[in-house]
This record gives C-alpha cells, sequence and structure tokens, in this order.
C-alpha cells in the first residue's frame, strides 16, 4: 500500500552517489515488451552504462536487450549493486526480504522502488539489514533531472546552479 | 523549490522568487561555458546513429530530434515557467491561444465537455464557444462569482473546469480554492490562465489548481516583443483515479501505444501535450521567441511590482475622476473583490483593469483617440501603457449579452499600466478625458 504519511524527501548528493557509485542493477519485473515503462528504463540506463539483468519469472530463460532474463534475484549468476522493483508496493514486501536474504552473497548495496511504489514497512526492514532504501523514484527520471537531460523536455529538475551542469553519458 | 528535492544535502532551501525569475532552467551551457541562454536557431539535431534515432523517436532516450517537439532555447523557458510555477513540467507554444488548444487537446474526445468561466478574455470565450465546438468540444460557461455554479454545470462528460484567477478585462477574482474543491470531488483538473496575474503575483497551484496556462507574450515576456504561451502541469492529478482520462491511462495509438500517465508518471500530460499535441499539430514556439521572452523574465519581480504600483495610483485618480462612473480594480479597497485579492493577490491586483466613462460609447472613442502616451491597441501586460475600448475591438465579436457578461459594455474602457512615470500617466489620462 502507498502510506502517504511522510513526504519522501532523498537528497540530491545521495541520489547522485548512489547513481554514480551502482554498475549492475537487477531489475524485478522487467517486461519483454518494449512500450512498457520498464523496457524503456532498461534501454535507458544501458545507454548510461549500466548492466541491467531482467528479473521476471514470466520471461525467465528470455532474452531482452541483450541480457538473460532471471526468475528471482537467486537466481542471478553474478554480483549485483542494486535492485530496482517495477512491482506493485505489496510485492515489493516480498522482493525486498528476499533481498535481504541473498544481499551478503551477491554484493547487493542498494533497494530502489518505483515511481509510485512504496512500502515503509519493507523499506524499514531493508534499511536495518544495512540497505540503502530509495522509493516512489524513477532512477531513469533521476538520473536524467541530475544530469541535465530532463530539462529538455521542460521538467522542472529543481536545480538552480551557476556551474557548468556536467552531462554523464 | 518544490518541497520534494535537497540540492545540497544540507537540508531543504526554497530558494526565492527573484532568484528563480533569474536562475531556474538556465545552468551555464556545459559545452561552451555560456553565461546566457543561447539561441539554438536550429531545426533539427544529429543523431549519434540508428539505434539512438530510434530510441529518440520511441521516447526511450531524453534528446532532441526536431524543434517542432523540443528546443535548447525553448526549453531553458520551458523548465524556467514550471519552476516559478512551483509545477512539475511545462511546455510551450506559439502563442497563448496555442496553449489552450494543446492543454484540451490532451484531455478531451470529441463530445467532452469542459466548464469555463465566463469572465475571460473575449479571444477565449470565442475560441471555446465557437471553433472548438467544432471538434466536438463542448464548452459550458458560467458565472464565477458563485463557485457553486461550476458544480451545477458538472455531467458525466466534463473533463477539466477553466477560469482565469484575475480575469481579463473586467478586474473580477474568482475564489480559485472554493472551485479547485469541485474540480477535485469531481475528479476532473482545474486549469488557470495565471496570465494577468503572473507567478510573482500569484500561485493557483498552493489552491489546488492542476493545469496552468500562460499567455507568455504578456507580462512574462514583458517588452511587447514576442508571442508565446505555456501549459504548465502541477504533477499532482491523479489521471488514473477515476478512469476518466483514457487519453492520458490507455495505450496511445498517436505512439505505437504507450500510456502517457504511466511511463512518465508526474510529467505525462506535459509528455502528452508536447510528443502529441506540438508534433501533430505544430504550434512550437520559436528559439528566438523564448529568448526574448527569457530576457523578459528576468524582471519579470520588478516589472511586476512597479506595474502594480503604477496601476492603483491611477485606479484611486479615476475614481476620484467626475467623468467616470465606475472603477474596477481589485486593489482598490472599495472593490467588491478585494477580499478575494487579499487571499489570492496579496502583492497586487496586476495592472489591468476597466472602468466606465459616464458618457458611453462616443466618449470612449473620443478618449481612446485623445490620449498622447496611451497606446491604444490590443494588447497587455507590455513595459508601455496600453488603452482599449473592448466594445469596439477585443470583444467585438460576441453579443450584446455576451459583452455585458464578460464586463466588456459599450461605455468600458480597459488599461493595462505600464511602467512610465506614473504622473506622466495620469496627465495625460486628465488631459484626454477633458
Amino acid at each position: 500500500m502507498t502510506q502517504p504519511s511522510r513526504p519522501l524527501v532523498y537528497s540530491d548528493v545521495d541520489i547522485k552517489r548512489i547513481l554514480l557509485g551502482v554498475r549492475t542493477i537487477a531489475m524485478v519485473g522487467a517486461s519483454a515488451n518494449w512500450v512498457r515503462p520498464s523496457n524503456f528504463a532498461m534501454k535507458y540506463l544501458q545507454g548510461k552504462g549500466y548492466r541491467i539483468i531482467p528479473i521476471n519469472p514470466g520471461a525467465a530463460g528470455k532474452v531482452i536487450h541483450e541480457e538473460t532474463c532471471y526468475a528471482s534475484i537467486r537466481d542471478v549468476p553474478d554480483q549485483v549493486d542494486m535492485v530496482d522493483i517495477f512491482r506493485s508496493s505489496p510485492a515489493a514486501a516480498g522482493i525486498i526480504d528476499e533481498v535481504i536474504s541473498v544481499a551478503s552473497d551477491k554484493g547487493i548495496r542498494v533497494v530502489w522502488m518505483q515511481l509510485g511504489v512504496r512500502n515503509d514497512e519493507a523499506a524499514s526492514r531493508g534499511e536495518a539489514a544495512g540497505l540503502e532504501v530509495i522509493m516512489d523514484r524513477c532512477p531513469k527520471i533521476e538520473f536524467g533531472r541530475l544530469f541535465g537531460e530532463l530539462g529538455w523536455s521542460g521538467v522542472n529538475s529543481g536545480i538552480i546552479s551557476s556551474k557548468r551542469r556536467k552531462y554523464a553519458s | 523549490m518544490t518541497s520534494k528535492y535537497d540540492q545540497n544535502g544540507k537540508g531543504q532551501h526554497k530558494y526565492g522568487m527573484e532568484t528563480r525569475t533569474i536562475h531556474a532552467g538556465s545552468s551555464p551551457d556545459p559545452v561552451t561555458g555560456a553565461r546566457n541562454t543561447p539561441i539554438y536557431q536550429t531545426t533539427s539535431y544529429v543523431f549519434d546513429g540508428a539505434e539512438h534515432a530510434s530510441d529518440l523517436f520511441n521516447l526511450q532516450a531524453f534528446g532532441f530530434i526536431y524543434s517542432r517537439l523540443t528546443n535548447p532555447t525553448v526549453a531553458v523557458l520551458e523548465e524556467r515557467i514550471a519552476n516559478l510555477e512551483d509545477g512539475r513540467a511545462a511546455v510551450c507554444a506559439s502563442s497563448g491561444h496555442a496553449a489552450q488548444f494543446l492543454a484540451f487537446f490532451s484531455l478531451l474526445d470529441p463530445g467532452d465537455e469542459f466548464i469555463a468561466s465566463r469572465n475571460l478574455y473575449g479571444g477565449s470565450i470565442t475560441q471555446f464557444g465557437v471553433s472548438f465546438k467544432r471538434l466536438g468540444w463542448n464548452c459550458k460557461f458560467v458565472d464565477p462569482h458563485d463557485p457553486e455554479n461550476f458544480r451545477k454545470a458538472l455531467s458525466e462528460k466534463t473533463k477539466a473546469i477553466f477560469i482565469e484567477v484575475l480575469a481579463n478585462p473586467s478586474g473580477v477574482v474568482v475564489d480559485l480554492e472554493a472551485i479547485a474543491a469541485i474540480s477535485k470531488e469531481a475528479g476532473i483538473p482545474l486549469i488557470v490562465d495565471n496570465t494577468l496575474s503572473t507567478p510573482y503575483l500569484c500561485q493557483p497551484f498552493d489552491w489546488g489548481a492542476d493545469i496552468i496556462v500562460h499567455s507568455t507574450t504578456k507580462f512574462l515576456s514583458g517588452n511587447g516583443t514576442s508571442m508565446g504561451g505555456a501549459v504548465v502541469e502541477s504533477g499532482k492529478f491523479n489521471w488514473a483515479a477515476r478512469g476518466k482520462f483514457p487519453t492520458m491511462t490507455e495505450p496511445d495509438p498517436a505512439y505505437h501505444g504507450l500510456t502517457f500517465a504511466e511511463t512518465f508518471g508526474d510529467f505525462g500530460y506535459t509528455m502528452k501535450t508536447r510528443t502529441v499535441g506540438l508534433r501533430d499539430f505544430g504550434p512550437c514556439m520559436s528559439p528566438a521567441n523564448a529568448f526574448y521572452t527569457l530576457m523578459g523574465m528576468e524582471t519579470l519581480h520588478l516589472r511586476v511590482e512597479r506595474h502594480v504600483e503604477n496601476a492603483l495610483k491611477i485606479a484611486e485618480f479615476l475614481d476620484g475622476h467626475p467623468a467616470i462612473s465606475w472603477v474596477s480594480y481589485a486593489g482598490l479597497k472599495s472593490s467588491p473583490y478585494h477580499q478575494l485579492k487579499q487571499k489570492y493577490l496579496p502583492k497586487g491586483a496586476g495592472s489591468v483593469f476597466t472602468f466606465g466613462v459616464k458618457r458611453g460609447y462616443d466618449a470612449c472613442i473620443k478618449l481612446v483617440e485623445s490620449v498622447n502616451l496611451f497606446s491604444h491597441l490590443a494588447n497587455v501586460g507590455d513595459t508601455r501603457s496600453l488603452i482599449l475600448h473592448p466594445a469596439s475591438t477585443t470583444h467585438r465579436q460576441l453579443t450584446d449579452e455576451q459583452r455585458k457578461n464578460a464586463g466588456a459594455g459599450s461605455d468600458v474602457i480597459r488599461l493595462s499600466v505600464g511602467l512610465e512615470t506614473v504622473g506622466d500617466l495620469i496627465y495625460d489620462l486628465d488631459q484626454a478625458l477633458k
């Protein structure tokens, strides 16, 4: 459930640190259908140099954007820095519990819930287990916002600065 | 700044309106370091390769394709307007009228309805009541003085409510918060034309508006050089809640089945308006006009402050003049709108208002022809003071009843008070009224 209790505020400094620090992202709920938002985000982030490993039981064994899709995070044979959750808010709970159980084995440091996905209880469990948790944000949109691309579409980046903006690629 | 962000990781700091009119959206150019926003006078942009091109066309990557959709100079203006309105995103258009067309195109299908205040700029009344009708978009006009009138006009087909918070030309101030509550209850967006108040005087999103439209031609550019318009979204409207907006929440056949609200979240409406409305109808803003508008906007806060100061002095002068029967300026304590003005426009009631000339139509014609400093023309929000007789010009297309309802009867003169020496403006009106 979405819990509208407290507004979620993350500092741009923290979001930038996470986005510049992680390289391999497991995307839970990645869709093979190219018009789905998860498919868009996957392709965009690949273009920015991230390795995205799709997780989707319904598409396990298929190849999405040249990456093999797995049924669960546990099945991923490689190290993963961050898990990006493209599922409903209630479903995020089970995914976070799975992440907690495999975090040290896989090297997972960050759990990121997509725009519209928020589960405060699960987030607290993740944080207690030493994970950094972001909710209700999209890494594609945040990347675009912080590195200047989102403003190209007239979106308010919220950034006021007289420093020359550096584009990350 | 929007409360969602904490730029420096040192706690949230909300930059002031004055800082944002100068800086929002315009960090120095990443390649050259150019401090002012360059005019990117180009129609198109090279692709890195075929893959990049297809990513851009599919909206999978952010980037420039063709200036009908996006342009780096126009984008700075869009972000600045979105920021000043405390909104999520904005899209600019070739004029305020084009912006209004785009704002509704993203919401309405043929047969749909919307409700508009009858106190609007005359051009909007004609656009909504006559030209939109030919597209099957039906507008019901209501008297905005009683917010309940909007509720009474609601039907299953109603998709939006449209108002001017400070109405042109009559100086009517409407009860924004009460009307926003009605639109919220009905699950439809409230669209506010904030042209005459500007974000400096009024912040419609704070009172529950969902979409703001502007004619940037007026106070935002301020100098009477450049046509332009803008559509701004708050990012807070839930398009999916009632299933009323298939244009936002169902796969769009104009974009290979993409669903805008889902794919772009809180700026989905802006993306839809840009990538379908602007793309398919083409009323884009030119880079040069965006540049002139940005130049003007840097001084929005200073200009509007003086516009308001001059307007109040002139309204007070006219209020005491023997040839004048009434003055409709919400800044006057005697105005029936003064209380609403104090709530929604605490820094001032703008600088566009009307007054009545006792001797009627012919005396109005004599007045607009006898002034020396006021310019007789059909615009508002210029540095120069402007005068107009709506009944013989902007509102000529309307019926007598529509004119009267819009506050543009035959004895009515509209002023847009500029930034000249206020004593000179008073002298000019006084000599012309003799």
